[in-house]
């Protein structure tokens, strides 16, 4: 399996704070690994830094065979990552035809073709509320909002950040079905995780990080049986 | 009589009724969940029952007083403290300092042209840090810390009002599993020391139903279920909107 | 009858004007959330361009109207120039030095229409074929302004389809909410915001173009413009171009009929509605809530606590400042007087932006009124120097406490628009009343006792009084009251939730600072020997703005160093033909370069230091 997603000793800072210090990680193609760590421990910040988001970062960043270490975000995005937020970002006052429309990018050879249609297939509730704006919908229903924004732009790798923080239960296991589904379609996905049972449930590997460093590495179901790892990094 | 009874709330929103009929009690000392889907009016009910917003109708009496038609000060200063779900605390400031303004506002000095406000309720201030674990960092600026400590923060900064009653919106969101339950712990041994009533609300089942007194259900701004953790987990109208399968 | 309706309608053509420039500001604004302040300079670029192409070629229709498009696009470009040179590298700064270096724009834009156009008004040439009148019940009305009355409605239309009908406008629309959001989608920012600032600044320049066979052009008409379109986008609501044109619609009407029945005050009457709609209406008549209201001031890190070090080092500039007479000549007693004298007005409003994130845009009306009390005390009742000073403050601190109850209601932009309403009003006052105030003729005479006469013991009199008043802001900002202002800033939700009642101190601070420029000012009055409404015009409220910012915000030294450098260098260059324009350049470095201002950028080389 050859390495669709390489980062090699990134770093970043928030001011003076050293958020990242040498982070170094694989995804493969078809892949789907959870990063996963404590709050704090640099899950987002690695996500945000991999997609071009962090002005104070260093390191090696590449992506499709491309070394996108210092691309700003829209160029690394039309390369075919796609970036799903852990605090939704829905754009507030357009409807959610308008979100799509704002995600589109031209279709990729090598990464699934997603359009409107495909996607209020895939995410039935979204297909009954097309002129509703993202203001006035719930929580999970931004969530799927904003995956299905992401996927207009048809990625061949998604990075997921924190997709079931801050939602039902009943909508979590949405979630986990809507992430397997584009496993299914040929899609890498990266994410990051603190609830072990979601991870578990759709990750092939996981990568546990720690105060900005890899502490773990390996199969998900490796983690699931090294309980010394999991009380160590994720208290569980 | 109960320490808080809200009858009949109702608030809507351009003609969409966030909350609807809504009556509940709370009695000192108890830890009260309210959990339901993300746009249940969960957040609304709390912005209601601190002053935030102000209800349509319906009544909401603290220790047999209406605070229904108050400003959100005047309703702090009459004993309802509250944390956010998304932390809020004066980024400017040390831990400590934090902690101070709380005590300054308390004791009505908020006024004062002259002392320097960091020499006022130093030690009580410190005493409170202490209480919840953050007395090491007193001297950190608030903006420099880690999301589980800031939970801390504002955990102290609520009590340091000695409030009657302590509203929490999501008091472990983006926490790992080990620190929710430390921190539930930690504010149900202050509830019942200082027989502070706390209402919350979580996502996480198993801080819902390690450390809820009791769990009132919200869905589409109406109550559908109360009662003790494990019926209200058994019901099935809260599996069908709520819990999913998996409970 | 007839008379009223030519009226209206002429109210209708200057609100087509009005719309088309606020529009632009308002786009501009909502992609890049920068206060344009050079945006009124691109509409006098655009008549001026046009009056130049009018000139040349506007004997023809095609001539004149091809002319007036041309100017309008060559303003869009000059728009887009600036985006990439200055705004681009300001999107993540405070929105102060982002007004700031707009500002210095408008400063670099006057000094070239000076350079190019000359100081006289320049009349154009009219639109032909539409040089006539039409009747109108018996009236004649201009065809030309007929034009003008079509022209708004179909541009709203037009921006309309744009906004809402093309990719390129929802991408505008969604960035205008969430900047970084649309990048990682994959949406190149950089060339979307020149765009924008192509359009918007378009806009305005055609605004101007369209004036020029209407009226004068002139170099005054960036200023007066630029306010005005602010007002309209504030009544209206940020961000709504509906309401944008509404506003225009009933600003132009309220202009056109203010004329009538009070001909002086017409500038006091739009700024006095604009007050009444934003207590009445509190996001402008068709704005939104927004979410997260744009901080007018970043909430930075702590103040760095002063310790006996830096007390002592106070004093000792202090006692050196107080021996420079046993030295210095006249000269430099009078500019380190007049130093002294804005240190104070600028620690004043310092306290306002620094501690409570409070942008005062008219904070010039409370040392102006100071000024004026202190004037008036000695005009009218031959008050003796100690009483006008205590008179001055007293004044400007009570018009502080009316001003405030109306500007605290209100945060962020909405908040700096209220400070400039009643400063406009103020400043109308002290220009039109003239049985009390003398209008423009301002008050002379007004000069120390025989006991305080010379240079130098008046310089040490305002020493000591100015030494002794920011001593006491000092104290009062590290008191419970000035925390009780930074924690409104920080998070006025939890102030809110640990019992602050953060309108009522943001009032009381509003007055504080108030009370403190208005005794500057009366020092001020005694300095010069005389008041002029200059005192509280806009620029001076800028002015005071950028020796703040110039100083640093999170630096308690910093409003004192920067009073002392802009001065400083004002004094300098005013013997400069070209002081405008050195000014406008050294605005823009400072921002560019020192964007923590001087004290700020000392005390990183200080620490930079200490840590080595």
């Amino acid at each position: 399996m050859t390495a669709l997603l390489t980062v090699d000793g990134l770093h970043a800072w928030y001011g003076r704070a050293h958020i990242l210090q040498g982070v170094g990680l694989t995804v493969g193609r078809g892949e789907v690994v959870a990063l996963m760590g404590r709050n704090g421990a640099g899950k987002s910040t690695t996500m945000k830094a991999v997609m071009g988001l962090l002005a104070e970062r260093r390191g090696r960043v590449a992506f499709a065979g491309t070394d996108v270490s210092a691309w700003p975000p829209h160029r690394i995005a039309r390369l075919g990552l796609g970036y799903v937020p852990e605090d939704r970002r829905v754009f507030a006052e357009l409807t959610v035809r308008e979100n799509l429309e704002v995600g589109r990018q031209p279709p990729r050879a090598g990464a699934p073709l997603w359009t409107p249609d495909r996607l209020y297939a895939l995410f039935p509730n979204l297909a009954e509320m097309k002129d509703r704006r993202g203001a006035r919908m719930s929580g999970g229903e931004q969530q799927m909002l904003t995956l299905a924004r992401t996927l207009m732009g048809n990625p061949s790798l998604l990075l997921l950040d924190e997709p079931s923080e801050g939602l039902a239960p009943r909508i979590v296991q949405q979630m986990a079905d809507a992430v397997r589904t584009l496993k299914a379609e040929g899609l890498s996905v990266l994410l990051s995780e603190q609830n072990l049972g979601f991870a578990a449930a759709v990750a092939d590997r996981a990568v546990v990080i720690e105060k900005g460093v890899v502490r773990w590495d390996g199969a998900m179901a490796a983690l699931l049986e090294d309980g010394d790892a999991r009380r160590a990094y994720l208290a569980v | 009589m109960s320490r808080l009874v809200v009858e009949n709330l109702a608030r809507s929103f351009g003609g969409v009724h966030a909350v609807r009929g809504v009556s509940f009690r709370l009695e000192a000392g108890e830890l009260l969940a309210l959990i339901g889907p993300n746009g249940a009016g969960k957040t609304t009910c709390f912005n209601l029952l601190n002053g935030q917003l102000r209800p349509d109708s319906g009544s909401i009496r603290l220790d047999g007083a209406e605070l229904v038609g108050l400003e959100p000060s005047r309703i702090w200063s009459l004993g309802v403290g509250r944390t956010f779900q998304i932390t809020a605390t004066f980024a400017s400031m040390t831990v400590r300092e934090n902690v101070q303004m709380v005590l300054l506002s308390r004791h009505r000095r908020l006024l004062g042209l002259w002392r320097p406000a960091a020499r006022q309720f130093r030690d009580e201030a410190q005493a409170v840090l202490e209480r919840v674990g953050m007395g090491g960092q007193a001297e950190r600026p608030c903006g420099v810390l880690a999301y589980g400590d800031l939970k801390r923060v504002e955990l102290a900064m609520a009590i340091a009002g000695a409030p009657k009653l302590l509203l929490m919106d999501e008091p472990t969101a983006g926490m790992a599993p080990g620190e929710r339950q430390e921190l539930m712990a930690l504010t149900d041994s202050l509830a019942h020391e200082q027989g502070m009533a706390v209402l919350f609300t979580e996502h996480d089942m198993d801080v819902v139903f390690g450390h809820a007194d009791r769990v009132i259900v919200l869905d589409r701004g109406q109550l559908i279920a109360e009662g003790a953790p494990d019926a209200v987990r058994a019901d099935p109208r809260v599996q069908a909107v709520y819990l999913g399968n998996a409970a | 009858m007839d008379f009223y309706l030519v009226q209206f309608l002429s109210g209708l053509a200057q609100a087509a004007t009005l719309f088309l420039v606020a529009s632009g500001l308002s786009i501009i604004f909502g992609v890049t959330r920068i206060v344009n302040f050079a945006h009124g300079s691109f509409y006098m670029l655009g008549a001026y361009l046009a009056w130049t192409f009018v000139e040349r070629w506007g004997s023809d229709v095609l001539g004149f109207w091809g002319g007036v498009l041309l100017a309008a696009l060559l303003v869009g470009a000059l728009g887009a120039v600036m985006e990439v040179l200055l705004l681009r590298r300001l999107y993540r700064s405070p929105e102060l030095f982002q007004l700031l270096a707009t500002f210095g724009v408008v400063l670099l834009v006057q000094d070239a229409a000076f350079g190019v156009w000359g100081p006289e008004d320049l009349l154009g040439r009219r639109a032909p074929l539409l040089k006539g009148t039409v009747d109108i019940l018996g009236r004649p009305f201009p065809l030309y302004d007929l034009v003008l009355i079509a022209l708004g409605p179909a541009v709203l239309g037009l921006l309309w389809l744009l906004f809402n009908r093309t990719r390129w406008g929802t991408l505008v629309r969604a960035a205008t909410q969430d900047r970084e959001m649309t990048a990682a989608l994959g949406v190149d920012q950089a060339r979307l915001f020149t765009g924008v600032l192509f359009l918007g600044s378009a806009l305005a320049g055609l605004g101007g173009a369209l004036q020029v066979p209407r009226e004068a052009v002139n170099l005054h008409m960036d200023m007066a413009m630029v306010v005005e379109a602010f007002v309209v986008v504030v009544v209206g609501g940020m961000g709504s171009l509906p309401g944008a044109f509404l506003a225009s619609l009933l600003i132009g009407q309220l202009q056109a009929f203010g004329i009538l029945v009070f001909p002086q005050i017409t500038l006091v009457l739009v700024f006095l509605f604009m007050a009444v709609v934003l207590v009445l209406r509190p996001y402008g008549l068709l704005g939104r809530k927004e979410e997260a209201p744009p901080p007018a001031a970043a909430a930075g890190p702590p103040f760095a606590p002063t310790g006996r070090r830096a007390g002592l080092a106070a004093l000792a500039a202090l006692a050196a400042l107080a021996a420079v007479p046993l030295l210095a000549g006249e000269y430099a007693l009078i500019v380190l007087t007049e130093v002294a004298i804005l240190a104070l007005a600028a620690a004043s409003l310092h306290l306002l932006v620094g501690f409570g994130g409070l942008v005062s845009f008219g904070h010039a009306a409370y040392f102006g009124l100071g000024a004026y009390g202190a004037a008036l005390l000695v005009k009218h009742v031959a008050a003796p120097m100690p009483l006008a000073l205590l008179g001055a403050p007293v004044l400007a601190g009570a018009a502080a406490l009316i001003a405030g109850w109306f500007c605290v209601r209100r945060s962020g932009l909405y908040f700096a628009m209220l400070t400039l309403a009643f400063a406009q009003i103020a400043w109308s006052i002290t220009f039109q009343w003239y049985g009390v105030t003398g209008g423009d003729n301002g008050i002379l005479g007004v000069w120390p006792p025989a006991w305080a006469a010379s240079r130098a013991v008046y310089y040490e009199v305002t020493l000591a009084l100015v030494a002794a008043a920011l001593w006491a802001l000092r104290r009062a900002a590290f008191a419970p009251f000035g925390y009780t202002l930074r924690a409104g800033r920080d998070s006025p939700l939890r102030a809110e939730a640990v019992g602050i009642d953060v309108r009522r101190h943001q009032w009381l601070g509003f007055a504080l600072a108030g009370t403190a420029a208005g005794l500057a000012g009366g020092l001020y009055a005694f300095a010069k020997g005389s008041v002029f409404p200059t005192l509280l015009a806009v620029p001076q409220s800028v002015d005071a703005l950028v020796m703040v910012l110039m100083g640093g915000i999170q630096t308690v030294a910093g409003p004192v160093v920067g009073a002392a450098a802009f001065h400083l260098l004002r004094t300098t260059l005013m013997a400069s033909e070209h002081w405008r324009v050195i000014l406008g350049l050294v605005i823009v470095a400072l921002v560019l370069l020192f964007p923590q201002g001087i004290a700020g950028f000392a005390r990183r080389l200080w620490n930079r230091g200490a840590e080595a």
